[in-house]
């Protein structure tokens, strides 16, 4: 009985769990190779850490991909504005917290200016976007020309790439520990469960299908186990830093608007079908502008976690991470054919490909090689994406 | 008897949550044409699709004999081989491509495999184009060419194979009678020179006047087969197979509840096309009132569709100059969107293209128009929403395993009636319908019609575009004639005869 329902829940959701599969698998293969270097606190939170600044691009991409757009700019974007963050935090002397707001400011008035073109003229957003990318790159250049690397040397700025949140004082209990991540991972679990249970509860009043009962608990006991693994990871070293604090919050909040909104559903519907969309009283040419606006907001604080976390600007910031972007996007289940794709694909999605990198990087493999691998995964998720998109519902 | 030419023996094919064949046997005889009717979602459609490999070998249990032979087609090219050509419910020729290009789209004529022989190409598309008697350039690009011509290029496109049964679905639901009658003249040619034909059709009337032989499906189910030569056929009986009770008057009779107040008024109304660069429309002045059924006939290109489009709201950005009253007010829709909030919706003729997201689901479908209705501040309410599609399910009648179901995988007539429910749930008190009954069967046509009359009684106001006379006859309360971007005429439905009208819209 178990196992009849276990195999009817994952051929009917192989493509959402297909994911996570192929994540686990691929940390299981590098435990193994790096002799357990690889699922080493120490290495995980950096990994996490470094996903950030690609997660959020994956993120707003997403969305730009499902509305059958592409975004090239994207990554000097975040170069460039990661420097004018930099320059009015050293030369303008301006203060952190005016700084962020005015910069993810700045990102969606840049992410509208390039949807211009194609929302308002019917331009390809690829010629738009490309445009982006050289105009970027010249401002990148242009505004580091006179100084080269610009050194960050303000405190509340680096934390968001190096920091992590602050710990209750030592008392006796869990020396080793980090308590207020390991609480916080606790009070997550327990959210998830009282949240499923009520919507199960509420499903079962309007007589809708649900999950067999044995399938639900394995669930709860699956992401609950997941949870408390990570968080327990992550207690070891320093506890969660405030990068995935914010990836975290980035994806919450996309994934709430994408799956429970009218906005979002408007979106799916553009990418489904524009037409279909528009005579349904969509409006595709604000939400173009709305979508990509969100874009290059994400492209400001991909540029602030960037700048954050090396403690500079450089000259050649942001350089390919509209690629990483659009790669961890398709790996995480977005269709290059517009209408699908969910955030947390996506997100995971970045977090395999950050795995690829942080793994060949502690086995030493050669750049050259890396890059091939990474290919490889690519076309292979792709694939097995395609191959498995009839079969579900 | 004569001998079969096509066999196909217990045929079931199962998709997830629906058994579309349930053991059903098909026998067609050499040089016949054989009609295939049933309602939508019989699984007409699907029993060809076996037949042309497109569910190929393995996905389906039973047997296909040709000429007596087993036939295992692993794909359409396995069929093609064979003799077999198919001809989908939607077109599948390619706008931007030249009639000749399309024709020998996948079969281009090379001597060495590796480069195409235009010349050889355009004399061979003249041969074809002069066997579907189409009079046209064979450079002409397939979007500058009506939807009746495109039809005939398909069959061009079908026959340049040497083909021995030539399978049509539903080749006339987009046609007028004229193209209809030339493509059924078209199909007897054929028959003289020994090709045998099956025809999907939900027009009865020609379908009695072409068929030599009827199968008629039912729920997946074989029902029977008539033979013309004994005169079994005639619209009772097949309606009676069809939909398993007898179905009287199609256009249910319905009092009239038309109140003296105009819901809808356009006055002067003109419409230039600058993509086009020339006038689509000329001078409009039409109105509805409260509780009417106002038809709007005329031939296919006529400008009724963009007289609807250019009311509701101008999605492809045409000039107009006019006005639009509301319930007498003055009203100028800038976007569908204002459209709809103001109360009016537009149903429109090309479900696939401009109606439907096929990769969503059937909920996602009937709600995109109005989830605001079934959402709080900005965040969808997912039970609302499922009991809100199951709604319109059950009272439109949705044949579908799951309102989860993506819609592209509904037959063509359950698709049409998920566009409605969309409309309905917008609650609209204008609603145009463009052709509201392309590719039904009887039975939903009859509930369509009924529901019609419902909504006309509750007070709504209906613009029916239709370019089959007896629809705009049998449910219109008044009716205008529009031929080439003009009101021909006006007339009450008792003034109305299909000859009348046909006057009109051919007077240009
Ligand atoms: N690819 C598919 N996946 C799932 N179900 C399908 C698929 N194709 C067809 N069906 C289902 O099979 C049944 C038969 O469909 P089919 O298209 O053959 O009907 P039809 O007789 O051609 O109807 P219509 O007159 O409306 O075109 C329907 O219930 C339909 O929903
Ligand atoms: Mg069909």
């Amino acid at each position: 009985m178990f196992f009849k329902h276990l195999q009817k829940v994952l051929k009917e959701n192989i493509r959402e769990y297909g994911m996570f599969i192929a994540l686990f698998v691929i940390m299981v293969i590098f435990t193994i190779t790096t002799d357990g270097i690889f699922i080493s606190s120490r290495n995980i939170s950096n990994l996490l850490n470094q996903t950030g600044y690609t997660a959020v691009l994956a993120v707003g991409m997403t969305l730009v991909i499902v509305i059958r757009h592409i975004d090239l700019s994207v990554g000097f974007l975040a170069g460039f504005l990661g420097a004018v963050a930099a320059i009015a935090l050293e030369f303008w002397g301006l203060p952190v917290y005016l700084v962020i707001p005015m910069i993810l400011v700045l990102g969606a008035l840049a992410g509208l200016v390039t949807a211009f073109p194609t929302a308002q003229l019917g331009i390809p957003s690829f010629v738009s976007s490309l445009a982006g990318w050289l105009i970027y790159r010249g401002a990148l250049l242009l505004v580091t020309a006179g100084t080269g690397t610009i050194i960050i040397t303000d405190d509340a700025f680096n934390a968001i790439g190096n920091g992590y949140i602050p710990d209750i004082p030592d008392i006796g209990i869990l020396p080793e520990i980090h308590k207020v991540t390991l609480l916080l991972g606790l009070i997550a679990i327990v959210l998830f469960i009282f949240n499923e249970l009520r919507s199960r509860k509420k499903k079962l009043e309007y007589d809708f299908e649900v999950l067999p009962m044995d399938m639900f608990i394995l669930k709860l006991v699956f992401v609950s186990v997941l949870v408390g693994l990570i968080t327990w990871v992550l207690s070891g070293y320093n506890g969660l830093s405030w990068t995935v604090v914010v990836v975290l919050i980035v994806v919450a909040l996309y994934h709430f608007i994408t799956t429970q909104t009218v906005v979002g559903r408007h979106i799916y519907a553009i990418g489904g079908n524009p037409d279909a969309a528009e005579l349904s009283g969509i409006s595709v040419k604000n939400l173009t502008f709305a979508v990509f606006g969100s874009m290059g907001m994400l492209a400001a604080l991909s540029g602030i976690l960037f700048a954050s976390r090396l403690q500079s600007a450089t000259t050649t910031a942001g350089t390919l991470f509209e690629m990483d972007a659009i790669a961890s996007a398709y790996i995480g289940g977005v269709s290059a054919a517009g209408g699908v794709g969910q955030v947390t694909g996506s997100f995971i999605g970045a977090i395999v490909y950050m795995s690829l990198t942080s793994g060949m990087n502690l086995m030493n493999v050669d750049i050259a090689y890396q890059y091939v691998v990474r290919g490889a995964v690519l076309v292979a998720a792709v694939i097995f994406d395609v191959a498995t998109r009839s079969r579900g519902k | 008897m004569n001998t079969p030419i096509l066999e196909m023996k217990n045929i079931t094919k199962e998709f997830p949550g629906v058994k579309a064949l349930d053991n059903v046997s098909f026998r067609v005889t050499e040089g016949e044409i054989h009609c295939l009717v049933g309602e939508n979602g019989a699984g007409k459609s699907t029993l060809m699709k076996v037949l042309s490999g497109v569910h190929s070998h393995g996905t389906y249990t039973g047997d296909i004999l040709l000429n007596g032979q087993l036939q295992e087609y692993k794909g359409i090219s396995d069929s093609e081989d064979a003799g077999i050509a198919i001809i989908y419910q939607e077109l599948a020729l390619i706008p931007e491509m030249s009639v000749y290009e399309n024709i020998f789209l996948g079969h281009e004529i090379s001597s060495n495999g590796f480069t195409v022989e235009w010349n050889e190409t355009i004399k061979r598309a003249n041969e074809m184009l002069k066997r579907v008697r189409l009079d046209v350039n064979p450079s002409t690009k397939i979007k500058d060419l009506g939807v009746g011509k495109q039809q005939l290029v398909e069959i061009a496109k079908a026959l340049h194979r040497d083909v021995k049964i030539l399978i049509l679905d539903e080749p006339t639901a987009a046609l007028n009678e004229d193209d209809s009658e030339n493509l059924l003249n078209l199909l007897r040619e054929q028959r003289e020179q020994g090709v045998t034909c099956i025809l999907i059709s939900h027009k009865l009337k020609e379908v009695i006047e072409i068929a030599d032989t009827v199968t008629v499906l039912r729920d997946g189910q074989t029902v029977c087969t008539l033979n013309a030569a004994e005169g079994e056929i005639s619209e009772p009986v097949l309606i009676k197979h069809m939909v398993g009770r007898e179905i009287d008057n199609i256009y249910p009779s319905r009092e009239h509840y038309i109140a003296e107040h105009v819901a809808l008024e356009v006055k002067d109304w003109n419409v230039y096309d600058p993509q086009l660069g020339r006038e689509l429309l000329k001078d409009i002045n039409f109105n509805v009132k409260k509780g009417e059924i106002v038809g709007l006939a005329g031939l296919m290109g006529a400008g009724r569709t963009e007289l609807a489009l250019s009311i509701f709201g101008n999605p492809d950005g045409y000039h107009t100059h006019g006005d639009v009253f509301l319930d007498g007010a003055r009203v100028s829709f800038g976007h569908p969107a204002d459209a709809i909030k103001a109360g009016v919706a537009y149903l429109t003729e090309d479900r696939k293209g401009n109606g439907l997201i096929l990769i969503q689901d059937v909920k996602q479908n009937i709600t995109l128009a109005n989830l605001r209705e079934i959402s709080k501040r900005g965040v969808v309410d997912n039970n609302t929403e499922i009991k809100t599609a199951n709604q319109y399910r059950t009272s439109l009648d949705i044949r579908t395993p799951s309102i989860e179901q993506k819609v592209q995988n509904l037959s063509g007539g359950n698709q049409q009636k998920v566009c409605l429910g969309k409309w309905l749930f917008v609650k609209p008190n204008v609603l145009i319908l463009d052709e509201p009954t392309r590719g039904i069967d009887v039975g939903a046509k009859y509930e369509i019609y009924t529901i019609m009359n419902r909504l006309v009684k509750e007070g709504m106001s209906i613009i029916m575009i239709s370019s089959e006379l007896p629809e705009i006859l049998g449910m219109s309360d008044r009716v205008y004639v529009v031929s080439g971007g003009k009101i021909a005429g006006e007339m009450p439905i008792g003034e109305a005869t299909q000859e009348k009208i046909m006057d009109l819209a051919t007077d240009y």
